[in-house]
């Protein structure tokens, strides 16, 4: 994974209105976030929200203390990328007229998933580590991608061995 | 209020009685008016302002006077956006201050009712938290909660949204069920501030502070919320370093103590500015290393380390890397460290006689000055501060507008006691002076509060005169009319070739005298400096209105020392009569 960028994993109480001030945070002080996924934690009361900042230009210290001042804030970590694992998930609808036999080469390797077929169109989905993502990315581009959506990423720390 | 509330809206008042609010600054209109029933009844005593930026700036200047939270309640729309600026005001001072806004009723938000506007939503990014209440059940716990956030940690301002719907009896929304509400009933599962210090980290700073040969105490309003005054005192004569006190925090060590080196920064004095750049040691307590005081950052304090002392933990490292970082409050903190440093031993600490005689002799050399006027010229600003000074207790609370008279109010006035100094530090908002001063003298009614205003900071408040006559809070207001923005003026001289660029006010538009006799005040013009003294001696007679003393400035007078925007510290310009002593 790039040093560039870091991944953040806060717990925050599921209120309305919690996710602005986030959002309201990250562009008051000049933070670049590079993905957000946000989703009610097992607990219906907390949301988790996972994000990836940039750490070029936004010291990622400052990031994790001013987010913490949020009093709806309850706890953020920062996932070091080699103790975590990490997942996202893309759908990704790709041109296939003439190339078929190709296409379905690409979808094998990696694994994914075909979800629908058109007459010159195939959707498909998978979701691995997100530099795995851009691998398949830069593999379907020669077809002529119509539409691609990723969710950002989501992260759990490793487990104890 | 006697029997236990039963709706929304007596709850709400009960809930601030509760908390200790015993006067509140506000203006009523719709969605607020059920509350304003409420209050009928109360304890709580109601300042009726004139605007509402008004109530938010009394709101501060209250809780700066008397450390507690001050409290503003307005209605919606409009009301709240007026008082957005005080919030900000206070959330970059760290005031703690809770207000009350009044909503359309829940049904209607959204819909572009009438005066709706999303207040949390614009309020966010200049409150420290603040809350949309959705329910009249849970307004005993949202009050206590928001006082709770607004007073501990590092203190700010909180907003709480009300719709009508939940304080207004004939809705059937507002029924609730009253109790008292507790810590144990808030539901902040993410809050909770550190106050102790790490102790390791304060042996680690005791030890730092010893082998340090030319320390400074730099100390920032963080002192004085912390209550840590007297704590400061004792620090800084058991250890023997100098002081400097940024501008939120003058009084915080008396001035004429002769460890004292007075304000830092861009129009701080010669020494403390220069204490701090030529320091091997920066003690930061409470203070945030504000662009204000370090200059261009780069070269600021070059040789020094750095011990970073605040409650916030973002602020540590947030501009300066420390050398040493202790999250806790101030007073905890520094009593720690006295204690860690009489275990070390009066040996312990470095050969500091060259450092002091280095500190004195720059005191000596650049004294802060100016030249006396010429017979028949206008008044010099600083004179007029100095003449105030000597004939003013010192236990006088000062409260200051924003421009070239505040920073005279804060180099000439002798700060000797903590709390008697207030102003807009961080946020720098004209006309901040004037409800600011009213605040302070409702929370302290039996003490001497003088407003020092610019005639561009008067004219845009000086409405809340009407409040303090009206309501019996009598204040004095030394109104500094040079005729000019003169602080914007100043920057014109200097770095714009002269070009002056919309900053004349008017020589003769408004007159002060009878603007200020209309509002109810005594009003005095003061032309000639024979006539200063008598002036000010003849407003502290006066006990039952408002005083208003314009006197006529000079506009042609900078403010020095002066370190230019962008410029390091060591390029600091004293006044032109000293410049050629600067090696
Ligand atoms: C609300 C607001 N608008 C503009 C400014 C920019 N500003 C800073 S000082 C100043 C001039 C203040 O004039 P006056 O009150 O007459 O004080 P003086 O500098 O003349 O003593 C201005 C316009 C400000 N700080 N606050
Ligand atoms: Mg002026």
């Amino acid at each position: 994974m790039s040093e560039r960028w870091r991944t953040i994993v806060t717990t925050v109480e599921n209120k309305p209105g919690v996710l602005a001030r986030v959002a309201s945070l990250f562009s008051r002080r000049g933070y670049n976030i590079h993905s957000l996924a946000v989703a009610p934690a097992s607990d219906e009361r907390f949301s988790r929200i996972t994000f990836t900042v940039d750490v070029e230009g936004t010291p990622l210290d400052q990031v994790v203390k001013q987010l913490n001042k949020l009093i709806n804030v309850v706890e953020i970590h920062e996932l070091d990328p080699d103790q975590s694992v990490e997942r996202e998930l893309m759908l990704v609808t790709v041109r296939s007229d003439g190339r078929r036999r190709e296409l379905m080469e690409i979808v094998e390797e990696f694994q994914a998933f075909v979800l629908n077929e058109g007459e010159e169109c195939v959707m498909l989905s998978w979701s691995a580590r997100p530099v795995r993502l851009d691998e398949l990315e830069q593999r379907l581009r020669p077809f002529g991608i119509v539409e691609l959506q990723r969710t950002g990423r989501v992260a759990l720390p490793s487990l104890d061995r | 209020m006697s029997s236990n509330p039963t709706n929304g809206g007596e709850a709400l008042v009960r809930s601030l009685e509760m908390q200790g609010v015993d006067v509140m600054f506000g203006l009523p209109g719709g969605a607020i008016l059920p509350v304003y029933d409420s209050i009928i009844e109360s304890s709580i005593r109601h300042v009726l302002v004139r605007h509402e930026q008004g109530a938010g700036h009394m709101a501060e200047g209250y809780a700066h006077a008397t450390g507690r939270p001050g409290v503003a309640m307005v209605t919606s729309g409009p009301a709240a956006t007026n008082i957005v600026t005080p919030l900000c005001d206070a959330y970059l001072d760290s005031v703690p201050m809770v207000c009350i806004t009044g909503q359309v009723p829940l049904a209607a938000i959204g819909t572009d009712a009438f005066q709706e506007c999303d207040t949390t939503g614009i309020t966010m990014a200049v409150t420290k938290h603040n809350f949309l209440v959705t329910d009249a059940q849970d307004i005993p716990r949202i009050i206590h909660e928001a006082f709770h956030i607004a007073t501990t940690g590092r203190p700010g301002p909180v907003l709480v949204d009300i719709p009508k719907d939940i304080v207004d009896p004939a809705n059937p929304r507002s029924k609730m069920s009253w109790y008292e509400p507790t810590d144990a009933d808030m539901e902040l599962p993410g809050y909770a501030p550190l106050t102790a210090g790490d102790p390791a980290l304060i042996g680690e700073a005791a030890k730092l502070i010893a082998s340090a040969e030319r320390p400074v105490l730099y100390v920032g309003g963080g002192v004085l919320k912390a209550r840590a005054a007297e704590a400061l005192l004792e620090l800084a004569e058991l250890l023997q370093i100098p002081v400097v006190t940024t501008l939120m925090a003058r009084g915080a060590f008396p001035d004429r103590h002769e460890l004292c080196l007075g304000m830092p920064g861009m129009h701080g004095n010669y020494t403390a500015v220069t204490a701090m750049q030529q320091a091997d040691l920066l003690v930061s307590l409470g203070a945030r290393f504000d662009d204000r005081v370090t200059g261009k950052l780069d070269g600021f304090a070059p040789d020094a380390k750095i011990i970073h002392v605040d409650i916030d933990p973002a602020e540590l490292g947030k501009v300066r890397q420390y050398n040493v970082g202790i999250q806790g409050d101030c007073r905890l903190v520094i009593e720690e460290l006295i204690t860690a440093t009489r275990a070390l031993g009066a040996d312990a600490q470095a050969e500091r006689t060259q450092w002091r005689s280095m500190v004195s002799g720059w005191q000596e050399k650049f004294p802060l000055v100016y030249q006396d006027s010429a017979p028949g010229d206008r008044l010099k600003p600083q004179f007029v501060i100095e003449q105030l000074r000597d004939n003013n207790p010192a236990d006088t609370i000062l409260a200051s507008g924003v421009g070239q008279h505040q920073m005279y109010a804060s180099q000439y006035w002798k700060f000797d006691h903590p709390y008697t100094w207030i102003n807009s530090g961080g946020l720098g908002t004209m006309g901040f002076s004037i409800p600011a001063a009213i605040g302070a003298k409702a929370g302290m009614p039996d003490r001497r509060v003088w407003a020092v205003d610019g005639d561009g900071c008067f004219q845009m408040t000086a409405q809340e005169l009407v409040t303090a006559t009206v309501e019996n809070i009598p204040i004095k207001v030394a109104l500094l009319n040079n005729s000019y923005l003169g602080m914007v003026r100043q920057w014109q001289e200097m770095f714009y070739d002269e070009r002056f660029s919309e900053v004349h006010l008017s020589d003769t538009c408004p007159d002060y005298v009878k603007w200020a006799e209309a509002m109810g005040c005594e009003a005095i013009r003061v032309e000639s400096p024979e006539e200063v003294a008598p002036a000010i001696a003849k407003a502290n007679e006066i006990n039952d209105r408002s005083v208003v003393i314009e006197f006529r400035t000079d506009a042609r007078e900078n403010v020095f020392p002066m370190v230019p925007s962008g410029k390091t510290n060591s390029e600091i310009l004293v006044d032109p009569s000293q410049q050629g002593l600067l090696s």
